[in-house]
């Protein structure tokens, strides 16, 4: 799997190691972004809290069902063997067992194949060779965290409680915990020893709004009805042979977010390096009609196969 | 998200766009936008909401969205466009391509041929599982039988009450007929369950490490069960032993054979992938090895049941040997003979 983006020169992650491509059925090549190691232990932790609360909060409705059998039969029924106590327990025992097991299979076989703490910093589960997300997949990766998670927490816990534990186990558990928790970190797609087996990855997800066009006002240049001063600026093939892709994206950005005040920075700078006089209070409208003329030059550009990709390389 | 134009309005800005790729943008908005209702209706898990008009138009307007972005990657350089067309694109590919068996058509294929056919995949591995399981009793056995001490070695305390070398012919007797467990049978057969089910998740899962952490969790496991083997075969109580064990044996056991075996076969494709890269033979061999274990579960819950209530129940050798022989056959038959000739049909 290549990591080149398909478009080289946009940048898409703060990361730009974890970019990687997944060819979709049709043969489109689709931008993915590996979940990073932060994300997946802040996932992680949310989840085991989120599993602690859930037996918590089972734990305090058998008391609390147990609580109500006693004030309503009296004392001694409750503790007898067959008596409520131990359908509560079977239930709690079971309970604690799907909390266990269960949880992640639930919620990473739903539509958006993440638990909830997987959801709360916007990763997901995927097939890593771009087809479906099978259930087999899903258990598979799902089994093997009982030996990269719980049974070293159980191992430790139980050993501290009953005093068995030695130095040299204490070590030895805590070594075993390290090699499986460390283990995203030494592949460079971020994969855990589940993952690998299921033949799964963990992906950013990616959710963002249409913005509108970018140049609203360059577009009714050409309509004369519309009665705007905008073809005053004409731009000359000099003037737009000084930025390339990456000068256009940042104006982009400037002229979607960017302040008065930038607006004004960008303008002058512009304007000196094109050796115009900056006029004043209407530096959207000229940004706006730059970036269109220098957008519609790089787009016939493209559209003959050649690109320019920043200020410092050859004009098209 | 832009507001969708009313039509007039939209024809008159696709007329004064200035640039191509904006007009190329403005005329299939529309339709990216409805996408994006879909999609994100479905991410809420509403997708039972959505008319039928919009279920059969998801893959249309998915393919229509994928060849839009093509077209935009080589022709439009309005970054925000192709973030929005890059970012929708994978969701749509998701809702499109995600996990689309719903539990109970995966469960119908699961119990209709999927387990039997996997486990029949691992045959090979199931055999390997056996020879290690009888090795382990024997070891145990044979350990025992010469030198008793070995017997608190392999034993964990809390089995080693009664059942020590030298005990009595009735406490021995007793702990394999005693009638005094039946009231919390409940939370008995819970415990065990919970219990047996993370230590067959356990042979499995420790199948990562090349099987050897696998192999070796089930000879200790079966060489504790020789050690007790041989304390009842001292006293003469073999033949009441083996029918203690086996009414809920022969699925418990069968069930952490093929727990261990799934470990096996993981572990073995990891080691020797043959023609495939080692990623792949490993994720193959994943996900095989995960159905049978969704078996190894369901198994242990019958082992459970088994054991906390119908042991305590069927107080006599004969009764015993019937039930586990039964349940032994009729594992078999299921998963040996069951669905076998639709598969072959099927290849």
């Amino acid at each position: 799997m290549s990591s080149t983006a398909t478009d080289p020169w946009i940048r898409r992650s703060a990361n730009p190691k974890l970019d990687r491509i997944m060819v979709s059925p049709e043969g489109v090549p689709l931008n993915v972004t590996v979940a990073t190691a932060g994300a997946r232990a802040g996932a992680l932790t949310l989840d085991i809290l989120i599993i602690l609360g859930l037996i918590l909060g089972v734990t305090l409705f058998g008391l609390l069902v147990l609580w109500g059998f006693e004030a309503a039969f009296g004392g001694d029924t409750s503790l007898e063997e067959s008596g409520p106590l131990s359908v509560v327990a079977v239930f709690w025992i079971i309970a604690v067992f799907l909390f266990r097991n269960a949880y992640f299979l639930y919620f990473e076989l739903g539509e958006r194949a993440a638990t909830w703490g997987k959801r709360a910093v916007g990763i997901r589960v995927a097939a890593r060779d771009g087809g479906r997300l099978t259930a087999e997949a899903v258990i598979a990766r799902n089994i093997i965290r009982d030996i990269e998670l719980f049974l070293p927490l159980v191992f430790i816990t139980s050993g501290e409680a009953e005093g068995t534990m030695t130095d040299f186990t204490a070590w030895a558990g805590f070594l075993w915990v390290l090699m499986f928790l460390l283990f995203p970190l030494f592949n460079k797609d971020r994969l855990r020893c589940g993952d690998l087996i299921a033949g799964t990855w963990v992906i950013q997800n990616v959710k963002r709004n249409l913005d509108g066009v970018v140049a609203p006002s360059a577009e009714a240049s050409t309509n004369p009805a519309a009665g705007q001063a905008t073809s005053r600026y004409e731009f000359s093939d000099s003037d737009l042979s000084v930025y390339g892709e990456f000068e256009l994206q940042t104006l982009e950005s400037v002229l979607r977010t960017g302040t008065d005040e930038a607006l004004e920075t960008v303008t002058n700078s512009i304007c000196a390096k094109i050796g115009w006089e900056p006029g004043s209070g209407d530096e959207r409208i000229f940004l706006e009609a730059y970036y269109t003329a220098l957008r519609a030059k790089l787009e016939s550009g493209m559209r003959f196969g050649k690109r320019r990709k920043d200020k410092y390389s050859a004009d098209i | 998200m832009a507001s969708v134009m009313t039509d007039p309005d939209l024809q008159q800005a696709i007329e004064t766009a200035a640039l191509k790729s904006d007009r190329f943008r403005l005329e299939r908005e529309a339709d990216w936008v409805r996408l994006e209702e879909i999609v994100t209706q479905m991410e809420k898990g509403k997708a039972r909401k959505l008319s039928d008009e919009d279920v059969l138009a998801l893959p249309t307007l998915y393919r229509t969205l994928l060849s839009s972005l093509s077209i935009a990657r080589e022709s439009s350089l309005d970054a925000g466009l192709i973030d929005y067309l890059e970012g929708l694109a994978l969701r749509s590919y998701f809702m499109v391509y995600g996990t689309q068996t719903s539990f109970g058509r995966w469960l119908k294929g699961f119990f209709g041929g999927g387990w039997s056919q996997a486990i029949r995949e691992i045959k090979l591995d199931i055999w390997i599982a056996l020879f290690v399981m009888i090795a382990g009793t024997v070891i145990g056995y044979v350990l025992v039988a010469g030198d008793s001490d070995w017997y608190y070695a392999l034993v964990p305390g809390n089995f080693a009450e009664v059942r020590v070398p030298g005990a009595t012919e009735e406490a021995l007797r007793g702990t394999l007929f005693s009638t005094e467990e039946q009231d919390g049978l409940g939370v008995f057969a819970a415990y065990l369950f919970s219990n047996n089910a993370q230590v067959a998740i356990l042979a499995f899962a420790l199948g990562f490490a090349f099987a050897i952490p696998s192999i070796l969790l089930l000879i200790h496991n079966m060489a504790l069960l020789g050690a007790m083997l041989w304390v009842f075969a001292q006293r003469g109580l073999t033949v009441e032993f083996v029918g203690w064990l086996s009414i809920h044996g022969t699925t418990e056991l069968f069930a952490i054979l093929l727990a261990g075996a799934a470990g096996i076969h993981v572990g073995r494709s990891l080691a020797f992938p043959g023609a495939k890269s080692h990623l792949t033979a490993a994720s193959d061999a994943g996900k095989r090895a995960a159905l049978v274990m969704a078996g190894v579960v369901i198994m242990l819950i019958c082992a459970g049941l088994l054991e906390g209530f119908a042991r305590q129940l069927i107080n006599n050798t004969g009764g015993r040997y019937l039930v586990g022989g039964a349940m032994l056959l009729f594992w078999l038959t299921y998963f040996f003979v069951f669905g076998r000739k639709r598969a072959e049909i099927a290849s």
